[in-house]
């Protein structure tokens, strides 16, 4: 097997097909090959959620796979979310409710609560808060993050 | 770029991963969810030569219950998949309830039952449950296949008696007994951290509340998960009164050998085992609320 292969996926509805080295990772190959540098890289080893990404429509964190893996997959990134200039409700109530100040982590607390409310409709709280548990903010603070998730749950 | 440099192979079947073993040995490195091995290749603390990645193999992936009420997963079958899955809901209740605790849902969503199997870190939950359940491991190798029992399998911090040339395939679980009761308790400074210390009780209970069989796995306490023997013994045969329970935790505590790390010092493991064992026996009593409070 050669140390470079080619992938075709989708990313955000569109398609690509790239070669890369078959030990990039799928967070590095969104970033430096696809410049998609809304998904961020905290920890790069599955604690600090800040790379989470939908693979499949299931919210993964990128950093702990291969971009040869997700050859054939559909991805969705922070950057699938807004249309045009319109915010996703979620993006309008995190700014809302000054859910983010440096913004480093807001792309994976974003893409955790898509996929979290789209499997919860109607959390409670306690459920909203034990799914953003594998995600690190280390400025705002999770208690704006919470609020506005749930103003989002409520349709903004 | 973040894992040293290796060869790549994305087998499709079952055969050819095992091939690619028997080829490679322990050059090899299986990739299943890779929540496990890839932070160990980021770090460079593992660098396989070769990296065998079986996501492709679908039938590594099933759930299935035969005749005797036995359940059997496949390997590579993914942690979430296993939580949502009504036939383990209805017929697994332990199981189910658990893998929420296994680890924050992203982790869950791409991590495999086989992964925490094989990668054996003494705190995780998976090997403690097998061991509890008494499941059994289907090994195969390119010449042949072994089924292991999970007192057999763990043998030390991340070590097991898998065979570099072996890929698990198969968890198997004895049939559930309509009878058993049981609890699962475990301390975690995060939801989804791995357990400082955690315990799984099933019992036996008759119809005059003696418990005429009692397990206890304590996981977060050594090299692997243990069952303390002497704990056991002493709730077998009784009725489970407040007297009985108190002695367990001091018994518990005594039984265990924890080390000290980062995480915990093994003088507070010991302390708080003897309480979560507690805990888990009183929750399968359905004396305490809720099955898993941190």
């Amino acid at each position: 097997m050669t140390a470079k292969q080619t992938i075709q996926l989708t990313v955000n509805g569109r398609a690509y097909e790239e070669t890369v080295e078959v030990r990039m990772t799928l967070a590095d190959f969104l970033r430096d090959e696809l410049n998609l540098t809304g998904t961020h890289l905290g920890c790069e080893h599955g604690i600090c959620g800040a790379c989470t990404i939908l693979f499949d429509g299931e919210a993964v964190r990128s950093c702990l796979l291969l971009a040869v893996q997700a050859d054939g997959a559909n991805l969705m990134t922070v950057e699938g979310l807004a249309q045009g200039e319109g915010l996703h409700p979620l993006q309008r109530a995190f700014h809302e409710n000054h859910a983010l100040q440096c913004g480093f982590c807001t792309p994976g607390f974003l893409m955790t609560a898509v996929a979290f409310l789209q499997e919860t409709p109607s959390p409670t709280e306690a459920q909203l808060r034990e799914a953003i548990s594998g995600n690190i903010c280390r400025c705002t603070g999770y208690a704006p993050i919470v609020q506005a998730i749930l103003q989002a749950r409520r349709g903004g | 770029m973040k894992p040293a440099p290796f060869e790549y192979f994305a087998p499709t079947d079952i055969t050819e991963a095992l091939d690619l073993l028997a080829r490679y040995g322990d050059e090899a490195k299986i990739l299943a969810g890779g929540q496990s091995l890839m932070p160990l290749m980021n770090m460079r603390l593992a660098r396989p030569h070769v990296l065998i990645d079986i996501n492709r193999i679908r039938a590594l992936s099933h759930i299935s219950l035969d005749a005797n009420g036995a359940l059997a997963i496949g390997a590579l079958t993914r942690q979430r998949a296993i939580e949502r899955a009504s036939l383990v809901q209805t017929h697994y209740p332990l199981l189910s309830a658990v893998m929420p605790s296994l680890g924050h849902f992203q982790i869950r969503n791409r991590g495999t039952i086989g992964g925490s199997i094989v990668h054996a870190d003494p705190a995780a939950e998976l090997p403690a449950l097998c061991l509890a359940l008494e499941a059994e491991f289907v090994l195969r190798s390119a010449v042949g296949q072994r089924t292991v029992n999970a007192a057999d399998f763990f043998r030390t911090y991340l070590t097991t008696a898998i065979e570099p040339v072996e890929m698990l395939v198969d968890i198997r679980f004895p049939p559930w007994q309509a009878q058993w009761r049981w609890g699962f308790q475990e301390i975690c400074r995060r939801e989804g951290d791995f357990a400082l210390v955690g315990a799984v009780a099933v019992l036996r209970m008759d119809d005059d509340a003696v418990c005429q069989a009692a397990r206890l796995t304590m996981f977060g306490v050594g090299g692997t998960p243990v069952r303390p023997q002497r704990a056991e013994e002493l709730l077998s045969g009784q009725r489970l009164e407040r007297r009985v329970l108190d002695q367990l935790a001091s018994v518990v505590a005594a039984e265990l050998e924890p080390d000290s790390d980062i995480h915990a010092s093994a003088e507070y493991r010991r302390e708080v085992g003897g309480v979560v064992a507690r805990r888990a026996v009183e929750i399968a009593l359905g004396n305490a609320r809720g099955h898993n409070e941190r």
